[in-house]
């Protein structure tokens, strides 16, 4: 094994790899830092070249793409409040107060250092994981994976805010919205109300650029400034390096995390972030500021989301199982390079698994150098007045929803979870907790149904079930205990909730929770309509949500002022009061309205549209700023769309007429 | 939608030689010239994925072997189950060959179902290549078994499947196992079928099936271990449309053979045409090339004649065995017959699938 370790570590290490792999770090880097442009858009740009490569060359560069793109990501996690890619929604919630605070570049370092700590040590585990891994893969069946999703789901508990009612309802709202389309059980479609976009689920590049990007872009456009408030962009570097190096026990034990739930087929990568992010509030014991800016909750799940990438490169290579779309596409490049996942990359193939172990753990500190070297000048964008680099974020914005299925459909989907984001954010329901139930609805329902079938209730007597439920009731405890939510800790829970005393002005946060109610109804009501096996999951689910309004409900009535279920921050919020903040729907009308174009002329046309306006009518831009910025943007979208080849989604106009590719 | 009668083998032979003349009549392939020109190559599936790296393999080939050596361009259009993009290619592709679209098992399916989602017609098109492929079933030796001789043993046992839902792929080895007999327990929501072998390393499924080149790099070391015996592989269709053993697994007996074995007679009856229709959609037909509506024959030939050549280039030949499996794409003759066979339903044995599927697991088919 030694040998074959170090022969793959020589050829590694020739020029023509590290070239090789150097390209493909930097186009994950390029595709890392757009947000909603993940692993599958980088890889689709690669895998046209591969041919005529040899193995080795082409996986180092296929390798360097996936390794950095959660490196690169956190530049617009942290710096605009906007998930990069599915694997640092959790960074938002402290990097971007950091930002906030002036701290963008301490933030960024901290991250990178993490990212590059966790890649490396994800590698050294993998090495000798891998030889092992194949029996251990093989002790999860269906019952110990319905265990791992409740355990993910636990992570609710820490994220649930400050009113626990208001929390798990808004995590009843996101298993619901999970479990949209097919029923894994029976296959009937469940809530599709007559909708073809809605019979595969809604998918999660919309959810999680609608409930996190969407309110953070309308937020910042209102108030007009710049995204820093200060004017220094902090200690920097150095800072950051010392924040991870103090933090360096959570940091190995969030990678192990990621490493081992990556590599468990099923489970999925999109909750790693938070299940570390999660983890790291239930621990820190010392002066805690999570929500407000605590460091520690971006080394968390920065640690754990390089390392969580090597871990799913293991069922890929031995099971030929992609945990993640990314890695369905790295599997269809394998295929193509000739290589055949199988039981033999432990065996035969050792050495190309070792190769790849090992490209994981140098495109990591490629990837970390150069964002680094870019922490600083990038984090000048948090300088600049927002509403000049508004119009470039809605465009990315919706280009990364439309990849998701390439309908108009992804669009009008974005912009009402958007319109959802945006009160849930007004009224201090927890998003975090809304997207775990979201991510964990599908494996939670099938793996219980897989286990049901296969074992029937003594499913839950299995030891690793026993085991893992263990964890979870103690995930929950110390999750309790730690809530925290955008205001930092809530526990101990008083009523001392910045309020309004007047029933008048509560009114609009009973109208949202009512219309919860409405909504979990209606589920209620559609699961009504199915069998059995296909209404158990989406009625108790309701059932349970509608118990946590009626709980809450009564609170928000009849709670007295400051009860800690209230919360408005269009009564309370820092910026209420203050001159020259716009409203709330300013940033909405602005997305509707090139959603709206786009459904008349198609999405390229529309852009060409929606920029000029934007910049002249929003940003008081003069002319010639206007033609660049629009010129700019207009270039970019079309190189991106035709190194993707795609088209772009289409309109009225392209129903009627012929138009030449972009306009098509 | 429209749905013809069930094709006997005299008629297929028909087919297949009025397609060989037709071929034969369009050696003008010469004169289309693509040079210059882009093709979009629509797979209605996201990226990554068997259907993907299939068209992405094939492109740049298909690029080499066009007259005029065009630009060949993969566009994925996912959603739907492969019934949005295939849509968007009925309606919008026009028949200058610059726009091509691969199908699926998945995309016949739901056609073969009437699922309402389908606004489009396989037999508006025409085909440039159908890729065949093919499977091996197996089961564990812990149920007594220690060949494929000793089928009859499943007979009376309790048998788990690990399915990807009754009307995906898995629906072959649904009616397939219903046609035999057998008592099995179809537990839905798998992911994929290396998803299903983890389920039967773990035990818990002691029936499975894998495509072939999975089965030789996954199954094949179980089988060597004693872990794992096979039992018959699918097979494959001659262009008479008859049922052959696989050549990638000569010693295996084919799904007929098997059925044989199991019950001294040969497959036949209704329930047997629903079985061989959607075989056929999965198996033998399960990828396919097809040009729009309307397009000219020389175009059609063009593109035949590219996917013919291509075969003979050091990179196919490379990497075609992990690819495609140990399945040649076939063009011509074949291909047609395999797409008649592949996308022809009669409505009576539609309507006995629907209604089997919705009394037995449940599933609603929507209206046609």
């Amino acid at each position: 094994m030694v040998d074959t370790l170090l022969s793959a570590l020589a050829t590694l290490l020739t020029f023509q790899h590290l070239f090789y792999m150097l390209i493909g770090v930097s186009i994950g880097l390029v595709i890392g830092v757009i947000p909603g442009l993940g692993g599958i858009a980088g890889l689709s740009l690669l895998i046209p070249f591969l041919y005529g490569m040899d193995e080795i060359t082409a996986l180092a560069m296929l390798i360097g793409l996936v390794a950095v793109i959660p490196t690169s990501d956190t530049f617009s996690s942290v710096l605009m409040g906007i998930p990069g890619s599915s694997a640092s929604q959790a960074t938002v919630l402290d990097g971007f107060p950091l930002a906030r605070q002036g701290q963008a570049a301490r933030a960024l370092s901290a991250s990178f250092i993490s990212s590059m700590a966790g890649g490396i040590f994800g590698a050294i585990i993998l090495t000798g994981f891998v030889v092992i891994a194949r029996p251990i893969i093989l002790s999860f069946g269906s019952a110990e994976l319905f265990m791992l999703a409740l355990f993910g789901l636990s992570m609710v508990a820490v994220l649930a805010g400050r009113s626990l009612a208001k929390g798990l309802a808004a995590c009843a709202i996101g298993l619901i919205i999970g479990s949209i389309g097919g029923a894994p059980a029976t296959g009937e479609f469940r809530m599709i109300f007559g909708f073809d976009y809605l019979y595969d689920g809604i998918p999660l590049v919309i959810v999680g650029l609608g409930f996190f990007a969407i309110p953070e872009i309308a937020d910042l456009l209102r108030k007009n400034s710049a995204i820093a408030s200060g004017h220094t962009l902090g200690t920097g570097w150095f800072q950051g390096f010392r924040d991870w190096w103090a933090n360096i026990w959570l940091s190995m034990r969030c990678s192990g995390f990621g490493c081992i739930i990556g590599s468990i087929p099923g489970l999925g990568g999109s909750v790693v972030d938070w299940i570390a992010y999660g983890h790291a509030v239930q621990t820190v014991k010392k002066d805690p500021k999570f929500g407000k800016g605590d460091i520690r909750g971006v080394i968390a799940p920065e640690s754990a989301n390089n390392a969580m990438q090597g871990g799913a490169l293991l069922p890929t290579m031995l099971f030929g199982i992609p945990g993640s779309g990314a890695m369905a596409v790295f599997l269809g490049g394998m295929v193509l390079l000739g290589i055949q996942p199988g039981p033999s990359m432990v065996g035969a193939d050792l050495h190309i698994t070792y190769s790849v172990v090992w490209s994981l753990a140098l495109a990591n500190v490629m990837g970390a150098g150069i964002c680094l070297a870019l922490a600083i000048p990038i984090s000048r964008l948090t300088q600049i007045p927002f509403q000049r680099l508004a119009p470039f974020m809605i465009v990315l914005v919706c280009f990364a929803a439309f990849q998701a299925t390439r309908s108009l459909a992804d669009l009008v989907a974005l912009l009402g979870l958007g319109v959802l984001g945006v009160l849930m954010k007004r009224f201090g329901w927890p998003r975090p907790a809304l997207l775990i139930g979201y991510v964990l609805a599908p494996q939670a329902e099938t793996y219980f149904y897989q286990a049901l079938q296969f074992n029937g209730w003594s499913f839950l007597g299995r030891p690793g079930v026993i085991i893992i439920g263990l964890m979870t009731l103690a995930s929950v405890w110390f999750g309790l205990r730690n809530r925290v939510d955008e205001h930092g800790n809530v526990v101990p829970n008083e009523d001392d909730a910045p309020d309004v005393p007047s029933f008048k002005a509560h009114l609009p946060q009973i109208g949202f929770a009512a219309a919860m109610a409405g909504v979990l109804l209606i589920a209620l009501l559609d699961s009504l309509k199915h069998d059995f096996l296909a209404q158990v999951f989406p009625l108790s689910v309701s059932v349970i949500g509608l118990a946590m309004l009626a709980i809450l409900l009564p609170q928000l009535v009849r709670g007295k002022t400051g009860h800690h279920a209230h919360f408005d921050a269009e009564l309370t919020g820092d910026h209420v009061g203050q001159p020259g903040v716009g409203t709330l729907w300013g940033g909405l009308a602005w997305i509707a309205g090139l959603v709206g174009l786009t459904a008349l002329v198609g999405f390229y046309a529309a852009l060409l549209v929606f920029f000029p306006l934007f910049l002249v009518i929003r940003a008081k831009a003069g002319l010639v700023a206007v033609v660049l910025m629009t010129a700019g943007a207009a270039g970019f979208i079309l190189l991106l769309a035709w190194a993707l080849s795609l088209n772009f989604p289409s309109g009225v106009l392209q129903d009627m007429a012929d138009l030449p590719w972009p306009f098509r | 939608m429209a749905s013809n009668v069930n094709i006997t083998r005299r008629v297929a032979l028909g087919l297949a030689a009025g397609a060989l003349a037709l071929g034969l009549a369009g050696p003008a392939a010469a004169e289309v010239n693509l040079s210059g020109k882009t093709i979009e190559w629509i797979i209605p599936f996201s990226a990554g994925g068997g259907s993907d790296t299939w068209a992405r393999f094939n492109a740049p080939l298909l690029s080499k072997y066009l007259p005029g050596n065009p630009v060949v361009v993969v566009v994925n259009e996912p959603g739907g189950g492969s019934t949005k993009g295939t849509n968007l290619f009925a309606a919008r592709a026009k028949p200058d060959g610059l726009t091509i679209l691969g199908t699926s098992g998945s995309t016949q399916f739901p056609y073969l179902l009437g699922d309402p989602r389908v606004r489009y017609e396989y037999k508006d098109w025409k085909i440039a290549m159908a890729g065949p492929t093919g499977g091996v079933v197996y089961t564990t030796p812990s149920l007594g078994l220690s060949g494929p001789e000793d089928i009859a043993m499943l007979k009376d046992k309790e048998l788990v499947y690990a399915s990807q839902g009754a009307t995906s792929l898995d629906l072959v080895p649904l009616l397939g196992f219903r046609l035999m007999g057998f008592n099995v327990q179809h537990v839905f929501g798998f992911k994929g079928r290396g998803d299903g072998r983890l389920a039967f390393e773990r035990g818990e499924v002691n029936i499975d099936y894998q495509t072939s080149s999975a089965y030789l790099k996954s199954v094949q070391p179980l089988v060597d271990a004693g872990q794992a015996v096979p039992l018959f592989s699918w097979g494959v269709l001659n262009e008479a449309g008859e049922v052959m053993r696989d050549p990638t697994f000569p010693d295996l007996p084919s799904f007929v053979e098997a059925y044989e074995t199991l019950t001294g007679n040969a497959p036949s009856g209704p329930e047997y045409d629903a079985y061989f229709a959607f075989f056929t959609a999965g198996f033998p037909a399960q990828k396919m090339v097809f040009l729009p509506k309307g397009t000219p024959d020389d175009i059609v030939a063009a593109y035949q004649k590219a996917f013919e050549d291509m075969k003979a280039d050091p990179e196919y030949q490379a990497n075609a065995e992990t690819v495609l499996g140990t399945y040649e794409q076939v063009t011509g003759p074949l291909a047609q017959a395999l797409f008649e066979k592949g996308t022809t339903i009669t409505p009576e044995l539609r309507k006995q699938v629907a209604t089997m599927l919705g009394d037995e697991y449940g599933v609603k088919l929507g209206e046609d």
